[in-house]
């Protein structure tokens, strides 16, 4: 393979992660990951710079038009990506103690429980009614989003800000270990201990994600694991791809045909992932 | 009388609208700045990266055709990882360096959002979102300085 047909097998497989990744609202690291290392034979440090660049895009270009819509919580994120930049940091660094090997175990694993979140957001969940907060209060982070569906603005408030808090703390250690956006991780802490509309938890996640990727993005930087010659190529493919699914693909696809077999996908590549960090 | 109403009138209905839409700008203001902030700088990144790609390959014709030159591209290897390098790379036009600029830009983009954001609240006053964000903004830099202390 020429340096030429390389940059364009992979640009043509990150445009296909990030227009799969825009439909299951994921960032397309998580597929990326995978082809480039077991595909191509990149080494997995130079894949996850890669990675962790396009996840900035994508991040930065669907926050600009959720911010946009006012669909994400600028004040959740704000307050959040304390945490989460402080988690990306630690995992930046961990990556660098735990070597090649370990990210294969962490990737796995993560891989796995992300199928689950997804197999479980398949079904419904029941409604209680939101318990009061103190500190929620004090820091003014309740708000509200207008539904288009419903016609009208839907006001929600917001609960247990510090065990999101904790939370977001572990989604970013993981993204910092392993150059993924981690929203499988950061939209069940919104949406299931704060109690954030669904709609409003995606959105604010990948208003956060850049932010939180931009964190490691800057050690993996100084650390010379972002290659121009891999980064460039995946960068502009994956903003190509979630830009076109985003906007001509959405909507057209059968959502629960679509996850069932995405969640079948990521089980097979978790498997694969264990096994190559477990073998080597 | 009433030729000499309407006028005044209708100066008045302009008035509350020209009010009317002064409040809702302002009140847009902070969305719209962080959102053109992220769909330019995105751009700018993207363009910069294209660029390069293309100069690296007008520079390289043996790219083409040679496949062992992939090897080389592949294999674990120094890229430029200080500030200064990149610069003088792009200045000596390496194509490269051109896509090490656009991905430095993609890089930059959430920090220079939570550095609006700053100046957002310290506009309104906030003081406490002002502290988170200055939090925010300080582990943006660490990363940044302690990687390269690494």
């Amino acid at each position: 393979m020429t340096p030429f047909l390389f940059t364009l097998v992979v640009l043509c497989i990150s445009m296909g992660a990030g227009l799969v990744g825009s439909l299951l609202g994921i960032g397309g690291g998580l597929i990326l990951i995978p082809v480039l290392t077991l595909g191509l034979g990149v080494d997995i440090r130079y894949a996850v710079g890669a990675s962790i660049i396009s996840v900035i895009a994508t991040s930065s270009g669907a926050a600009a038009a959720y911010v946009r819509e006012r669909m994400a919580n600028m004040r959740v994120a704000m307050f959040l990506e304390l945490a989460t930049t402080a988690g990306a940091l630690s995992g930046a660094f961990l990556s660098g103690l735990v070597g090649g090997r370990g990210v294969y175990l962490v990737f796995g694993a993560v891989m796995a429980y992300s199928a689950l979140v997804m197999l479980k957001r398949m079904g419904a969940r029941e409604e209680a009614p939101v318990p009061a907060d103190a500190l929620a209060d004090r820091l003014g982070l309740h708000g509200s989003y207008w539904d288009e569906a419903l016609g009208r603005e839907v006001p929600y408030r917001v609960t247990r800000p510090v065990a999101g808090l904790g939370l977001m703390y572990v989604a970013g250690t993981v993204s910092g270990l392993l150059g993924i956006g981690s929203g499988a991780l950061k939209v069940p802490a919104m949406d299931l201990a704060m109690r954030l509309p669904l709609k409003v938890s995606t959105a604010t996640s990948n208003f956060m994600i850049g932010v939180t990727a931009a964190a490691s993005a800057g050690v993996y930087f100084a650390r010379g694991q972002i290659d121009p010659f891999i980064a460039g190529p995946v960068c502009v493919g994956v903003t190509l791809g979630a830009w076109l699914g985003s906007r001509h693909l959405m909507g057209r696809v059968n959502n629960t045909w679509l996850r069932g077999l995405f969640v079948v996908v990521l089980l097979w590549v978790a498997w694969e992932m264990l096994r190559k960090g477990w073998v080597s | 009388m009433s030729g000499e109403r309407e006028p005044v009138s209708r100066e008045e209905s302009s008035t509350v609208a020209a009010v009317q839409e002064e409040a809702e700008a302002v009140a847009l203001v902070p969305e719209l700045l962080i959102s053109d902030l992220l769909r330019y700088g995105v751009l700018l990144s993207l363009s910069l990266v294209t660029l390069g790609t293309l100069v690296t390959f007008l520079r390289h014709p043996d790219y083409l055709v040679s496949s062992e030159a992939l090897q080389r591209l592949t294999a674990p290897h120094p890229v430029p990882h200080g500030l200064r390098d990149v610069v003088v790379g792009a200045m000596a036009a390496r194509g490269q360096s051109f896509v090490m600029a656009g991905l430095l830009v993609m890089m930059a983009v959430p920090v220079m959002r939570v550095g609006l954001s700053l100046l957002i609240f310290r506009q309104q006053r906030d003081t406490v979102y002002v502290a988170i964000t200055t939090a925010v903004l300080a582990l943006l830099g660490l990363s940044f300085l302690l990687g390269a202390a690494e």
